[in-house]
């Protein structure tokens, strides 16, 4: 019928979103005794902060009517889950969880991820695909650079504002010392900013149902994706910390203490 | 071996944290070159700028109507077009780089590692993890190091040099991507990132308003440039660009007044490297205090308008 036909011609316009599972952004992080490597046993996890912008973002292209379908993945262990579950409570139609063996999580850096992320790219063919600007773990900011890379597509990193308009993608991006806006040919790469949005509350009873949904999980060694480690953790170590302040008790007392390093009030 | 730093301009001037990491660069004690990509006479003038640098042996000059604007895809697939034979490439931690060199590092396959505060051997380096909370030391197997280094931990190499400067062939333009346009923030302060002092008030000034009333005359008394918290920037108070933390500029000026501002690591990480702290907060117990060099526990409306009194 002629109502049909115009189902069949209505574009489809997928977003695939990749959220990480990170260490709490509140959380101050420890090391082990021995230096080896950061200790996060038992420490409270979240979705990385920049993830949420950007999955907040495709829901909003989706209540637009601009998008079709938004698929949250995520790489990692099973513990993953937790913030796929979050991404369905806030609204992502399907989420996808590309396991890996815990070592190979504890491991696993900005070019695999990446990697892992194209050969889903190929699988789910999402028009527009989003991810945070840096991982708050890592602070690597590089994945949606290499994946934008490894595909072929445009990019367009720390995105501030998200407009589309046909099968074009224009992106306003906090750059050194103010914005630039470039426009993107779909299929493309975006890379969210915190001032891309707003992310919405998730409510309790949309958490309940999302426990109820499927998660559909691929294993990573099934991808093809080598996913040795190429930087090699030597140790970690905390920052010198800054020696104890003076407290001063009044502006004059101040103003004395910065007069006395030479240089500084002219 | 040889060394390829992707150099950042604005079209008409070269960054001058080129030359930071033309001095991270001497590390490795091998031929130093330096990528100029841009469009026109300006770029040519741009590509001596970076030909004066001391330690740079050449200047490979790229120029083309498609490079006016340095988008990610044409300038990465330049840069990996010219990479064979360089087994470093570097540029300067900033918006411009971190935007184009993951892209060559996916186009090379290597690893790319950002932000580097220190450069301990021919591939191994410290970089900070978790907002600046944890450093880390990590070495690169790849056969090219491609990193971005942290440009204030690295001197400023001197001026007055000529290296050669030799053009290079673009590859065709990228077009799926194409510039629009830009907003640079305009002030008559000191930029930000270069100032001697830089003042930053927090969501506790309250309103945009007082924001200029009550940290204006003090920065113009003291030639400082002002900053600002993502709270105060999120309220509307201070604009977007001034804003000093993780994901705003990271600054490491001579004198850092932070005024009624928490200090979330967030925000601490883009003011660490200062060389004098000073806080004021009404409350004791604010863990801005704990990366201060003085303390003035003190309500803001109070003392900052006696303070601007009292310095000529
Ligand atoms: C992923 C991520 C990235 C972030 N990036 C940044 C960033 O780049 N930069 C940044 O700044 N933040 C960033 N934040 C936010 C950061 O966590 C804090 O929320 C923010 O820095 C707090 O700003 P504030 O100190 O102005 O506000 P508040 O935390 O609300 O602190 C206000 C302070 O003012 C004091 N005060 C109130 N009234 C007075 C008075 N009259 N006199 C004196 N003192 C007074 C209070 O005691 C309090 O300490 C980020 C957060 C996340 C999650
Ligand atoms: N393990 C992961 N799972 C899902 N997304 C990831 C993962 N690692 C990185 N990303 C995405 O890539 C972005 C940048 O990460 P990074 O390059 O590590 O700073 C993150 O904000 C995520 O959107």
């Amino acid at each position: 019928t002629v109502e049909c036909k115009a189902i069949e011609k209505e574009a489809v316009m997928k977003i695939l979103v990749a959220v990480k599972r990170v260490v709490d952004y509140n959380i101050k992080v420890r090391i082990k005794p021995d230096g080896s490597d950061v200790d996060i046993e038992g420490v409270k996890m979240g979705i990385n902060p920049f993830d949420e912008n950007a999955l907040e973002e495709a829901l909003r292209l989706k209540e637009k009517g601009i998008a079709t379908e938004v698929v949250a993945v995520s790489l990692g262990t099973s513990a993953s889950q937790d913030v796929l579950r979050h991404s369905l409570a806030m609204g992502a139609d399907r989420a996808i969880l590309i396991e890996t063996g815990a070592d190979a999580d504890a491991n696993l850096q900005p070019l695999a991820v990446a990697k892992l992320l194209k050969s889903l790219v190929a699988r789910e063919q999402p028009n527009l695909i989003l991810l945070g600007k840096q991982a708050i773990d890592d602070d690597a900011g590089q994945t949606g650079q290499m994946l934008a890379a490894l595909l072929n597509y445009p990019q367009g990193t720390f995105a501030s504002t998200l407009q589309i308009e046909g099968d074009e993608a224009i992106v306003t991006r906090e750059v050194d010392g103010g914005t630039e806006t470039i426009i993107l040919a779909l299929p493309a790469v975006i890379t969210a900013d915190l001032r891309l949005n707003e992310p919405r509350f998730v409510k309790l009873p949309n958490l309940m149902m999302a426990r109820k949904k499927p998660i559909e999980t691929i294993n990573a060694a099934e991808l093809g994706v080598n996913l040795d480690a190429r930087l090699k953790l030597i140790q970690v170590s905390e920052p010198a910390v800054r020696k104890a302040g003076i407290k001063v008790g009044s502006v004059e007392e101040l103003l004395n203490k910065l007069r006395a390093h030479e240089g500084i009030l002219v | 071996m040889k060394i390829l730093i992707l150099a950042e301009h604005d079209g008409v001037q070269l960054s001058p944290s080129v030359r930071q990491a033309v001095t991270a660069a001497q590390f490795w004690n091998s031929p130093v070159h330096v990528l100029v990509a841009g469009n026109g006479a300006d770029a040519v003038a741009v590509a001596q700028q970076a030909a004066s640098i001391h330690g740079v042996e050449r200047v490979v000059h790229a120029n083309a109507s498609h490079l006016a604007h340095p988008l990610a895809e044409d300038i990465a697939n330049l840069v990996a077009s010219i990479s064979q034979g360089y087994d470093v490439i570097l540029a300067s931690h900033s918006s411009f780089s971190k935007n184009i060199l993951p892209r060559v590092a996916a186009l090379l396959d290597v690893a790319m590692i950002s932000d580097v505060l220190e450069i301990k051997a021919d591939n191994t380096y410290v970089r900070s993890i978790y907002t600046g909370n944890v450093l880390t030391t990590i070495q690169s197997t790849d056969s090219v190091q491609l990193l971005t280094v942290h440009g204030s931990n690295f001197t400023v190499a001197n001026l007055g040099s000529n290296a050669e400067i030799v053009n290079t062939e673009t590859p065709a333009a990228f077009k799926k991507a194409s510039w629009k346009s830009e907003i640079r923030s305009q002030s008559d302060r000191p930029a930000l990132g270069s100032a001697k002092i830089v003042i930053s008030g927090g969501r506790s000034l309250g309103s945009a308003e007082k924001f200029e009333q009550v940290l204006s005359p003090l920065a113009f008394k003291l030639g400082a440039a002002l900053g600002a918290t993502r709270a105060a920037v999120d309220a509307g108070y201070a604009p977007n660009d001034i804003q000093v933390g993780q994901t705003g500029v990271v600054v490491a000026p001579e004198l850092y007044i932070a005024v009624g501002v928490s200090g979330a690591i967030q925000h601490t990480y883009g003011m660490r490297d200062s060389k004098i702290v000073v806080a004021i907060n009404q409350d004791p117990d604010a863990p801005i205090f704990q990366v201060a060099d003085y303390c003035l526990v003190a309500d803001l409306f109070d003392v900052i308008p006696e303070l601007t009194a009292a310095i000529q």
